[in-house]
């Protein structure tokens, strides 16, 4: 059977499944359509955490991601599991006594002001808005190039289902929807990996094949050795050698991390457990359950450049395997004849370079390029729908609780029903569905390069504003909206700044202390952290009873003498 | 709880927290970057080690971290008769709001 069939027959199983789990589990309150009721188990709480964390990012760029930068890719692997121990440790406990809906309900209630929600809601949906927008294109780029419809089509079709679920389950269909979501997605990253370690290293667990040496029919000697010699042998850097600044790096990893703790989508799946004790559960079996995906993706990252060298490497360009023409429709792979001797240069150098691979499709073309059985190949399309449409329903829902819980019930009508609030819920998941996919087709062409810095601006506004506001109970209102406003701007202005009114200036030099835009989210945690603590200092000290909060939530059961 | 006990509970809390988070600092930003080349002289198998820590080790011991928390709060908690066993609802109420503005 063909590719397309064997896909056309796993995307047709999986979104069954996942319009079975959401007929299944309707939301019937706000508390179920907001929390799933605060009774979802702390294991799957953590697969569900997995999912919705592991975006169409995840799973079809970082491994390619990290085959062309080596070492520096490290910043990705860290950044990106590091921030959960922060999570878990920081935010996840605390939260959770806390006990409310969203974000914003914590930043409004902990500073007392109808402003500082406000702020938390512009955020809440601006970095949300932002980073669906990336899953909404992942989607579309899997539909068309293995279904072979047009990206429209696509996204339509994406954008159905997860209005479908999402709408009618909140986050109750929405979590149990992630479950199924995140083992497809896992099975769909570790059988090629895994077939693929076998074939190379003769290793059947890709982490260790990572180390091992290749099999004879590869050349033998050390994978990354080996991969380190052809790199330099072609003129590329070399595999295991950093490139970047030490200081870049640390920053852009930094940005990850508390970027990831500060992300309102991730943040919210821990007030679905029933108390303190499962929130932590949940944080450690999230993070398990992540870093499976995460150890394996610098495995297949290696395998996959090895591969991409091995078989492209000055060979005629008559003889080359189906797969590359196939991606080159897409123009994700443009070849450019530039010497006219019919044969690939696959070098380093950008004047004789022939050859230019789109770093997004190395997870999707691998199992090709490996020459793995049709139906793997159809299992990783599944597997990049799962991680894009999980993560797109985690986001969608953050922006209808902030518009209908947030702005609605809180903010502007008070006095509105249960079932009221929750018909503004669902109108604004609508709304925000047909939005993200209209941006899904037709992008702006920043769109791509805006979801990484969606961490940057998560990282400098509600990750410090939360730590502050449960670790140090001086602090007041004036102090966090000053550091959460002083924070977004700051990296906001910083990054429009390079992008788009000054990009020559966009290099090492032009760089306010060597940081690039992809780390300047940890300066602006600092410099919300810095004009936060100064001027909580020079206003008066917040109201008993918010100090009484900060009592409360620092325990985790009720303070009762026992 | 008293007060003073509620307050000898939360020291406890930070120093913890604290302890772990100097691991996590040390095994990322100190091995996986800022001594990487340094650690990158010794080799485990086919890896520098520098180059392993940063792309996998870290991640074992972020998740390592997780758990000796999840341990030792148990661990705090019990010593405290704080028992959050018993699920806590959402707080629905909205009268914490004091709204000033």
């Amino acid at each position: 059977m063909s590719v397309q069939i064997w896909t056309f027959i796993f995307v047709f199983l999986t979104f069954g499944l996942y319009i079975g789990i959401a007929i299944k589990s309707r939301a019937g309150s706000t508390s179920e359509f907001y929390v799933a009721g605060s009774g979802v188990p702390p294991l799957a709480n953590g697969m569900a955490t997995a999912a919705d964390w592991m975006s169409a990012a995840s799973f079809i760029s970082m491994a390619g991601l990290i085959s062309f930068l080596g070492r520096d890719g490290t910043f990705y692997l860290m950044g990106w599991t590091g921030g959960y121990v922060l999570l878990a440790l920081l935010l996840a406990p605390y939260l959770r006594k806390f006990g409310k809906f969203t974000v914003p309900d914590f930043i409004g209630d902990r500073y007392y002001s109808q402003s500082a929600r406000l702020i938390a809601v512009f955020c809440a949906i601006t970095i949300s808005f932002v980073y669906v927008c990336g899953q909404m294109q992942g989607a579309g780029i899997v539909f068309s190039r293995f279904l072979e419809v047009d990206i429209t089509t696509g996204v339509i079709i994406g954008m159905a289902i997860v209005f479908f679920y999402a709408v009618m389950g909140g986050m109750k269909g929405i979590t149990y929807t992630q479950v199924a979501q995140y083992c497809v997605l896992i099975f769909a990253f570790m059988v090629p990996a895994i077939f693929i370690s076998i074939l190379m290293t003769g290793i059947p667990i890709p982490q260790l094949g990572f180390g091992a040496e290749l099999t004879e029919s590869f050349g033998g000697g050390y994978l990354l050795d080996r991969l380190d010699g052809m790199s330099e042998q072609l003129g590329f850097a070399t595999y295991t050698e950093g490139q970047r600044s030490t200081q870049d790096v640390f920053f852009i990893t930094a940005a990850l991390m508390f970027g990831t703790a500060g992300l309102p989508h991730v943040i919210i799946r821990f007030f679905t457990v029933p108390n303190v004790r499962d929130a932590r559960r949940s944080a450690g079996y999230a993070l398990i359950f992540i870093a499976i995906l995460y150890t394996t993706a610098p495995a297949v990252a290696a395998f996959a450049r090895t591969n991409l060298i091995n078989t492209v490497d000055n060979i005629e360009y008559s003889a080359v395997p189906e797969w590359f023409t196939k991606w080159e429709a897409t123009n994700l792979i443009v070849f450019t004849d530039k010497n006219e001797d019919g044969r690939i240069q696959y070098v380093g150098d950008p004047e004789i370079n022939e050859l230019e691979v789109n770093r997004d499709i190395m997870v999707l073309a691998n199992p090709e390029i490996a020459g793995l059985p049709n139906w793997v190949v159809a299992l990783v399309a599944a597997g990049a729908l799962a991680a894009a449409l999980s993560t797109a329903a985690g986001l969608l829902l953050v922006i209808s609780t902030a518009v209908a819980h947030d702005l609605m019930k809180r903010s502007f009508m008070p006095n509105i029903s249960e079932k009221q609030e929750l018909r503004y819920a669902r109108i604004a998941i609508f709304v925000a569905v047909i939005i993200a996919g209209y941006v899904g087709i037709n992008p702006p062409a920043y769109v791509a390069q805006v979801v990484a810095y969606a961490f940057g601006l998560a990282a400098a506004s509600f990750f410090p504003a939360i730590v502050l506001g449960i670790f140090y109970k001086r602090m007041n209102k004036q102090g966090a909206i000053a550091g959460m406003v002083a924070g977004f701007l700051f990296t906001a202005l910083y990054i429009v700044y390079f992008k788009t009114i000054n990009p020559t200036m966009d290099n090492a030099e032009g760089w306010l202390f060597g940081v690039s835009p992809e780390g300047i989210g940890t300066l602006g945690t600092i410099v919300n952290m810095a004009v936060a603590y100064g001027i909580s200092k020079i206003t008066p000290e917040p109201p008993k009873e918010v100090q009484a909060i900060v009592e409360n939530i620092r325990l985790p059961a009720e303070a009762v003498l026992r | 709880m008293s007060d003073s006990s509620a307050q000898s509970y939360w020291k406890s809390n930070i120093r913890i927290v604290l302890s772990l988070l100097a691991v996590w600092f040390f095994i990322s930003f100190g091995c996986g970057i800022l001594f990487v080349d340094l650690l990158d002289n010794f080799r485990i198998g086919g890896f520098k080690l520098g180059f392993w820590i940063a792309q996998q080790g870290a991640i074992l011991v972020f998740v390592a971290l997780i758990y000796v928390y999840i341990h030792l709060m148990d661990k705090l908690d019990d010593k405290y008769n704080l028992e959050s066993s018993k699920d806590n609802q959402p707080n629905l109420q909205t009268s914490t709001d004091g709204d000033t503005e």
